[in-house]
């Protein structure tokens, strides 16, 4: 399966132009750019970690892009996403994420039901590769 | 009027409105005033100016005589105001009148009571052949007595962790008829597409062909399958639109209870038990659908009824976290200034006036949560570029038949949509003019995905091009 995530999840991988090109509109909205990974890419997970603090004063999206690459090479089989933060009034909230990387074999996600009473089923997603150990989840 | 002169104002009998106080050209309107601009066409001979003061007078304290009692009170305070009536631009016998009222003359936190001043009487007034509520300006302080959206634009985008690109949904169609079974399919295929919502439509309740029980079980699957199969958040809007309240909350309940993340109320259910729901929406974490079931019953025509931007106000106060608000390209009344000015008035935080919108005052919102505006009715993958540039991100597009109709199944017709919304939202975002390029961006992100491409050729440049009935009149513009 293909992990839906982010903005673009539907598209062909963007390329770091296309990444530069993302980045480029968000600075040019006054949006800091930040990078978060994960290896448990359950819907409800909010909080990826985050690769450092968001980057508040950027001019080009250079510097963003340096750590993308080194966020990518340090953990190469983790999804990888951008973020651009729109701090202003009434907004305050994430304005555009979208994936940067994907690992190369994604298990997807199994929909467990338990049985209840008068025909209702309790729902719970669980994502297969979270039955390994945070860091041994997508191979090495 | 012209008998007033020999009249005194507490001679018992009939006195003009104006002459008792509901015209005041003078009146300056406080910050804490309602303000309201009616359209008001008096009958052959009435004089405009005693029109728009009976306006003011029945939608507060007048009755049709003098009445000795007024003296009992601090009646000048009470009373509603005309303060300024223009004649309407190009539209002879019509006269726009801006009337105000004190705050004092409503009771807190209630649309019910607010509607019930404004529009409870006057609107069957004899001396008028039609009346029409334009605009309102509703004061800070009364604004601050809303609960509003149980959620609101941000905490939605938070809830279901989706950002930067308007949401899509669909309408499960045929709207009648389908079993539980088949209707829980259209729900899953569509959602495991790349829809975010699909939607109950407005007369879906509890009939003999599926009972709401049913429908919630095989759609929350549905569902459930989606989230599955996609790793994203899905809502189905279940519609708990019943007879009673009570049965409104035992279905919202029940929904809850099975995981939904939405529930969906018809207009037709009454104000009353709009705010009860939203305060069940608040109080439970469940979002809040509206759709404006029976609406265009009086905001349709320009020169009777409500006007629908008065009516998303009250919708913004009463509290949804949705609410449709026209499509401009698609099937369904609406010309493109009006329904910008719908836009702006259920998502913005301060709205300035602005006549060529058809926003007559300042809107101020003091921070209550903005109202997800939906775009459903007749639009289709072809028109993506037209629809982000009209709406931009905050927008659940709503495709029934550009979904559920394409000839390579449910789910091709929702994976079309998705990718021509993300190619869409992409090339805008890398500065590309959507207006001029949309239709060459579309071309080329069907060339990587085979429903997309399907979806072009199939409505192609299908569009709905009939003039608009209802258009702002500050300025002049065509007659219908």
């Amino acid at each position: 399966m293909i992990v839906r995530h982010g903005a673009f999840s539907y598209l062909p991988e963007l390329s770091d132009e296309e990444i530069a090109a993302q980045i480029r509109y968000a600075i040019g909205k006054d949006w800091p750019i930040s990078i978060e990974y994960t290896d448990d890419p359950h819907p409800r997970n909010m909080y990826w970690e985050m690769w450092g603090l968001p980057l508040f004063d950027l001019d080009e999206p250079d510097g963003a892009l340096s750590e993308i690459k080194a966020c990518r090479s340090t953990f190469p089989r983790h999804y990888v996403r951008v973020l651009a933060y729109d701090a202003s009034l009434g907004r305050q909230t994430t304005a555009l994420h979208f994936l940067v990387q994907r690992p190369p074999e994604e298990p997807g996600f199994l929909l467990a039901r338990t049985e209840g009473h008068d025909r209702q089923q309790r729902y719970a997603v669980h994502s297969y590769a979270t039955t390994s150990e945070p860091g041994d989840r997508y191979g090495s | 009027m012209s008998d007033d002169t020999t009249k005194k104002r507490w001679d018992p009998g009939v006195q003009s409105y104006a002459g008792m106080g509901y015209y005041a050209a003078d009146y300056e309107p406080k910050d804490t005033d309602v303000l309201a601009v009616f359209r008001v066409t008096p009958q052959e001979g009435v004089d405009p100016i005693e029109a728009a003061a009976a306006v003011a007078g029945e939608s507060s304290t007048a009755t049709w005589t003098v009445v000795w009692t007024d003296r009992l009170t601090a009646h000048s305070h009470y009373q509603a105001k005309c303060y300024r009536l223009d004649e309407v631009p190009g539209r002879p016998g019509e006269y726009f009148a801006y009337v105000a009222y004190d705050i004092d003359l409503f009771e807190e936190g209630s649309i019910a009571n607010l509607t019930s001043s404004i529009i409870g009487n006057v609107f069957g007034f004899k001396p008028l052949t039609a009346l029409r509520l334009e605009d309102m300006r509703i004061p800070v302080a009364y604004v601050k007595t809303f609960q509003g959206p149980p959620h609101g634009i941000v905490m939605e985008r938070e809830y279901l962790n989706k950002y930067g690109r308007p949401l899509l949904g669909a309408t499960v169609k045929p709207k009648l008829g389908l079993s539980a079974r088949n209707y829980g399919r259209v729900i899953y295929e569509a959602c495991r597409g790349g829809l975010d919502f699909t939607k109950d439509d407005e007369n879906i309740n509890s009939q003999p062909f599926m009972r709401w029980r049913d429908r919630y079980l095989f759609g929350m699957e549905g569902v459930n399958k989606a989230i599955a199969d996609t790793g994203e958040i899905k809502g189905h809007y279940f519609n708990v639109t019943a007879a009673t309240l009570e049965e409104m909350y035992e279905r919202a309940e029940f929904a809850k209870g099975m995981g939904s993340v939405v529930v969906m109320i018809d207009l037709t259910i009454g104000f009353t038990a709009m705010q009860s729901m939203s305060h069940w929406a608040r109080r439970n974490g469940v979002l809040l659908h509206l759709h404006r079931a029976g609406h265009a019953t009086y905001t349709r025509q320009k020169t009777h009824g409500v006007s629908f931007r008065v009516l998303a106000k009250w919708c913004r106060l009463i509290g949804v976290d949705h609410l449709h608000a026209g499509t401009v390209v698609g099937k369904l009344e609406g010309d493109p200034a009006t329904t910008r000015g719908y836009y702006d008035t259920l998502r913005d935080d301060h709205i300035p006036t602005n006549p060529g919108n058809g926003i007559f005052f300042d809107q101020d919102w003091a921070s209550l949560p903005g109202v997800m505006p939906v775009a459903s009715g007749g639009i289709h993958a072809g028109q993506m570029h037209q629809l982000v540039s009209l709406f931009d991100d905050d927008v659940v597009l709503q495709f029934g038949g550009g979904t559920i109709g394409h000839p390579l199944g449910i789910a091709a017709g929702a994976e079309s949509n998705r990718v021509a919304l993300e190619a869409v939202v992409k090339a805008r975002n890398e500065g590309r003019d959507l207006m001029k390029e949309g239709p060459d961006i579309l071309r080329k992100a069907g060339e990587t995905c085979q429903p997309l491409e399907v979806a072009l050729a199939t409505w192609g440049d299908v569009t709905f091009d009939y003039t608009s009935t209802d258009a702002p009149d500050v300025v002049a513009t065509p007659n219908r």
